[in-house]
């Protein structure tokens, strides 16, 4: 495997990073690390098998050591910096503004199983490899999760977070 | 998803969606939806979201690449090379090449045999060099800033006695700090610098004393730890430097070489 190819990998893992993680330099730093451990296991990598998902899924590894042991304290969202959930506009499309923040409270492991699909498209035996976790889990976790990203933003069975009446 | 609707899981509509259902079932789930609009608003928002977040996401895609990343995506053939062998380290070097040679060229006066060492040096090591010596100058890294790049072009171009402006790498994530004139093997040279997000710096070589006016294709040198990308085209001789990797550099130096063909 020459460089090239992981290479062309970067920006995809910048990507999927991101949205995962949220914060930009946590995020360049997980793709960092990913990198610096995929050439430190260059050995495990059978020739001929996918780059991406040996990439994404030393990527999740890392992720899932860094939420067992976080190295920084989580910053709980400012209450009055929050964005109360907006219903759907008429056109039906999503608007940006809160959708980051919407995500961000979707449980990571279902965050990421939908993100691999939305953003990745991988099949659901390709996220199911990637992750190490049978089909039957991926299938689960992607249903809860855009269910729950589904009430965040449309505000309907708003979760306890959401719950502030004004 | 009330108890009457059992027939259809969450995880089924979900398959559906993502084509993931057997044709048969598909089949089926269609039939269902039909009776069952809140589902199928449902999966209009599941299809939102995901139009949504390739929206918000897809354009980290096509932002430049961290350097710190560039340089881990590489083979570590040397591991740690680049930290071990502090930059100042690599500039001092250069720059007591510089000194040498420049020392050959002002000795030329005094001999009776003209030195050839300035005039061999090759157009790569000349560049690097450049590079090496200016562009950790924080305080003065250029003589004309980008503010004025009129001024910076009007003057080069009259000095060069040809039209130079410098390229815009901008897209690649590199913005021009401004350029200076550089004495070359026979005559004046220009340099220009420019900068990423992350403080790296990369200059363009421009002399034009090629007297062969023999074009040639890329050349990649490696000269201390600056990467060279250089080329002639006809009288005009380019040389990109940067403690960049050497396909990002690549990428730069095709940039630039498209740029200066469209003129």
């Amino acid at each position: 495997m020459d460089s090239t190819a992981i290479l062309a990998e970067l920006p995809r893992l910048r990507r999927y990073a991101r949205a995962l993680v949220g914060d930009r330099a946590a995020a360049d730093d997980l793709v960092q690390d990913t990198l610096e451990r995929a050439w430190s296991r260059l050995a495990r990598w059978r020739p001929g098998s996918d780059l991406r998902t040996w990439l994404f899924a030393i990527m999740h590894n890392l992720r899932v050591d860094q939420l067992r042991h976080p190295a920084v304290e989580c910053v709980p969202i400012d209450e009055d910096a929050h964005v109360l959930p907006v219903r759907a506009s008429q056109s039906d499309r999503i608007e940006l503004d809160n959708l980051a923040e919407a995500l961000a409270q979707v449980p990571e492991e279902q965050r990421a199983v939908l993100l691999l699909i939305s953003l990745e498209e991988m099949t659901y035996a390709e996220v199911a490899a990637t992750l190490d976790i049978p089909v039957g889990t991926v299938m689960s976790r992607l249903s809860r999760g855009r269910e729950r990203l589904r009430q965040i933003l449309t505000g309907d069975r708003a979760s306890p977070r959401l719950r502030v009446v004004r | 998803m009330n108890a009457s609707t059992v027939s259809v899981t969450d995880t089924e509509l979900n398959a559906f969606l993502d084509g993931e259902l057997a044709p048969a079932r598909r089949a089926e789930v269609e039939l269902w939806l039909a009776a069952h609009p809140d589902a199928v608003m449902r999966l209009e928002h599941y299809l939102a979201q995901r139009e949504a977040l390739q929206r918000l996401f897809n354009p980290v895609l096509d932002e430049a690449l961290p350097e710190g990343l560039q340089q881990a995506a590489q083979a570590p053939v040397r591991p740690g090379w680049w930290h071990r062998w502090p930059w100042q380290q690599v500039a001092a070097g250069l720059l007591l090449a510089c000194v040498g040679a420049a020392g050959g060229w002002f000795a030329r006066d005094h001999q009776a045999v003209a030195p050839l060492a300035v005039a061999t040096v090759p157009l790569s090591r000349q560049a690097a060099v450049a590079h090496a010596v200016f562009s950790p100058d924080v305080k003065r890294p250029v003589e004309i800033s980008a503010e004025h790049e009129d001024q910076l072009v009007t003057w080069l171009s009259k000095r060069l006695g040809t039209a130079v402006r410098p390229p815009h790498l901008e897209p690649l994530g590199f913005e021009l700090i401004g350029g200076r004139l550089l004495p070359g093997s026979s005559g004046p040279v220009a340099q220009f610098m420019y900068h990423d997000a992350s403080g790296q710096r990369l200059t363009l070589y421009v002399s034009t004393e090629n007297a062969s006016n023999r074009d040639t294709a890329f050349r990649f040198a490696q000269e201390g730890g600056v990467n060279v990308f250089y080329w002639i085209d006809g009288r005009f001789g380019y040389a990109l430097s940067a403690g960049i990797p050497k396909d990002a550099l690549a990428r730069v130096a095709t940039a630039v070489y498209d740029q200066l063909e469209r003129r």
